[in-house]
């Protein structure tokens, strides 16, 4: 073939076109949930955890779901949990949400440089959190903080630590929200996206190499899964059957990017953990029960030695990002009212009710005492000081931990600015 | 002539280079419907099509390397990493391959593409935002590196890097984007409009590759910067009153040697000026040129002012800055050394 003729399509062939994934509706267009498939709650069933894998590959299409429309917890994923333990799970929400919203205000009253809240998604982390053990690890993302809240974490460190002030544990050196606590299974955040999920794989082989009986948890979000960090998670995951649990926080948005730009081809996220040979469950990121019980699937089957699991939690970031963001920019306005499985706090709530544990006076009352609770560590976490007035980390803090010692090199440069 | 921020100077680049040829692509994460995080890709979208600027999935590995791939076949890819500390899961296809690709192919394949990431710090943006790599690039043979300072040269040098026929790592200082901010934090940022170097010609042209500028004349002391530490350096010399003759590398390689020699062989005293850390920062590399061709010209060492050697911290972060105070203290000590 001559060079004219490359790459030119005789006649009887079409010209190839590129394809780019679109959202079903943006801005200023009627939001359209239409493709997200929803089973009928209790509808799905309940495999015992030593399966086959290949025999449940269609639980990475379907959606596990306890809570139906009248607020009744009903089929085989109903979890052992008390009125008493959703209660607990419910104020765990409650203060999450209330939590997201003073820091969210701190930030726009310049107490901070920055914040991410969690609406709509805080049943993944609080329920996920009480069906773990109190020794296992969590490598989480910024968007887990109920990880920290259901472990009874003093929301005054949080905040410490969103306000860079001189008890932040983290010394000034992290952007807000960048938690870290070893004592409460919570790795040091990063920021950078899906780094995170491959080491909770070594975490988890290291557990077995040692003989140990803890178990990790991997977390990530939709957007992220296409980096290779998680692909190279799935592999060592599979290979080693580490134990760990791999959790997919799909809440349909990466900042501006819809998830389709993630997912491609593949039908959902959790398929993507069919071809290594993971079992991989879809759940009903909203329904407080539904999270619980298959989260506890997943920890007994790491706990037993079966190995991975991949979970896909389908939610919907009601919110924005964080606050450098404005989603009313690349979708419609009112898109999460349009969300088809509802928001978790309410839905709980509505369970409680329906159960007799629960009361819209309790409610309200609950609300008011959280809401104190939540005003009181700010307070407190104020006193230490704020990003730009009070106590603040030294400048000293800069040149500690870069290594075990301080090499001479840094000793001359933290001499440079006198500390 | 229009004034333009830095964003709009390099959307503006962008825009031209699309009009002007049907190869150029632009795509990154949230660079395609909603315009770039920064909104430097802003409008693209809509007047090119989804073809032509597109979303990315949040994979650097794959924007660099599907963009490779692009190279390979004939286009002539303008990616966006979302923030240059995000560049790492990239790295493996920017040094193993795009670098090289013509080298070992012996010119048979080539990579002409464009990699722009927002650089340095100076927006509380933490370790995780607000890391400036670039001695990462330039150690690395097979690529070329920029650092614009204002919205003139980041569009004449961004066009001039889309039609250059080998890679080209394009470093956008962040805290440059609205303003030309010279590390007096505490002090409002004056407005790009208010700067003669935002007067930017609407249509095409270039800013050649590897030609500094002199921003300031003087005849004590040489400061050689790049990026946002061109400003700070301007603040340094007229907080201090002293004569201090500021030269904007521009691109970093291919460097302007010539210009660095005769400002330093007239004054006959050297800072070098970058965010980044110290120690094998590119400031080392200035400095050894300045050594082996000024020698003879020196009255005193050459000093080095640079972010410390630690992660860029967020509460710290002025502590961290090298602002126009450690400048000006190094301009006093430079002065006095004998």
């Amino acid at each position: 073939m001559s060079s004219d003729e490359a790459g030119k399509a005789p006649a009887t062939i079409q010209p190839l076109k590129f394809h780019v994934p679109q959202p079903a509706s943006r801005p200023g267009e009627k939001p359209d949930f239409s493709d997200v498939v929803i089973p009928k709650a209790g509808s799905v069933a309940r495999p015992p955890v030593d399966v086959d894998p290949k025999d449940i590959r269609d639980l990475a299409y379907s959606i596990i779901r306890v809570l139906n429309r009248e607020g009744e917890a009903v089929g085989p994923w109903v979890p052992d949990l008390s009125p008493e333990d959703l209660v607990r799970g419910l104020r765990h929400m409650m203060t999450l949400r209330s939590f997201d919203a003073r820091m969210q205000m701190a930030q726009r009253q310049g107490k901070t440089s920055f914040y991410m809240q969690h609406t709509g998604e805080e049943a993944v982390s609080c329920a996920f959190r009480i069906a773990l053990g109190p020794h296992d690890m969590n490598f989480p993302t910024y968007r887990q903080a109920g990880l920290l809240i259901a472990h009874d974490y003093p929301l005054v460190d949080m905040m410490c630590q969103i306000y860079s002030n001189q008890r932040d544990p983290m010394k000034g050196r992290q952007l807000p929200v960048m938690y870290s606590s070893k004592e409460n299974g919570f790795f040091s955040i990063s920021g950078n996206l899906a780094t995170q999920f491959v080491q909770a794989v070594g975490w988890a082989m290291a557990s077995a190499i040692k003989n140990d009986t803890r178990i990790a948890a991997a977390w990530i979000g939709d957007g992220s899964t296409a980096e290779s960090d998680f692909h190279a998670a799935l592999v060592f995951a599979s290979t080693y059957k580490a134990p760990v649990v791999l959790n997919v926080v799909n809440n349909q948005w990466a900042i501006s990017t819809f998830q389709g730009i993630a997912r491609g081809g593949s039908g959902t996220f959790a398929a993507r953990g069919l071809g290594f040979g993971i079992p991989a469950l879809r759940v009903d990121g909203n329904d407080y029960l539904a999270v619980y019980a298959v989260a506890q699937w997943a920890i007994e089957r790491a706990r037993r030695n079966l190995g991975p699991t991949l979970v896909e939690y389908v939610t919907y970031r009601a919110g924005a990002h964080s606050t450098s963001d404005d989603p009313s920019a690349y979708r419609p306005k009112h898109e999460s009212d349009e969300w088809p499985l509802g928001d978790p706090l309410v839905r709980l709530k509505q369970h409680l009710i329906a159960i007799g544990a629960w009361s819209e006076e309790r409610h309200k009352q609950a609300e008011a005492e959280i809401l104190a609770t939540v005003i009181a560590a700010q307070k407190e976490a104020e006193s230490f000081g704020t990003l730009h007035s009070g106590g603040k980390p030294s400048a000293r803090d800069i040149f500690e931990d870069v290594y075990a010692e301080l090499p001479p090199h840094l000793r001359r440069q933290r001499q440079q600015i006198g500390v | 002539m229009p004034r333009m921020t830095m964003i709009e100077a390099i959307r503006s680049a962008m825009d031209v280079a699309m009009g002007r040829d049907d190869d150029v692509v632009v795509f990154g994460e949230d660079v395609g419907f909603f315009g770039g995080v920064f909104r430097c890709t802003h409008g693209l979208q809509q007047k090119y099509g989804v073809s032509r600027c597109f979303d990315a999935p949040i994979s650097e590995s794959g924007i660099v390397g599907t963009a490779i791939g692009m190279a390979a076949y004939g286009l002539k890819p303008c990616v966006e990493i979302q923030f240059a500390d995000y560049m790492y899961p990239a790295y493996d296809q920017i040094v193993s391959e795009a670098a090289r690709l013509r080298y070992r192919s012996a010119g048979d394949f080539t990579c002409p593409m464009v990699i722009r990431m927002p650089t340095g710090g100076g927006i509380f943006g933490g370790q995780t935002h607000s890391q400036s790599p670039e001695a990462l690039f330039t150690h690395v043979a097979g690529l070329k590196t920029i650092v614009p300072s204002n919205p003139y040269d980041a569009k004449g040098l961004l066009i001039a890097a889309i039609e250059d026929p080998d890679p080209v790592i394009f470093l956008e200082p962040k805290r440059l984007y609205n303003g030309p901010f010279d590390g007096h934090h505490d002090k409002p940022v004056t407005a790009w409009s208010k700067h003669a170097l935002s007067e930017v010609p609407e249509g095409h042209y270039t800013v050649p590759l590897g030609q500094a500028v002199t921003r300031r004349e003087g005849a004590a002391v040489s400061i050689i910067a790049y990026g946002t530490m061109v400003h700070v350096a301007l603040a340094a010399a007229e907080d201090t009153g002293i004569d201090a003759e500021v030269i904007d590398l521009r691109t970093l390689v291919p460097l302007d040697l010539e210009a660095i020699v005769a400002s330093v062989e007239k004054t006959g005293r050297c800072i070098v000026l970058h965010e980044a850390t110290l120690t094998s920062g590119f400031g080392g590399e200035l400095a050894a040129l300045v050594q082996e061709h000024c020698f003879y010209h020196l009255e005193a060492p050459v000093m080095r002012v640079t972010g410390w050697d630690t992660p860029y911290p967020h509460a710290q972060e002025w502590d961290y800055f090298p602002g126009p105070a450690r400048l000006g203290q190094a301009l006093r000590d430079i002065m006095e050394a004998r």
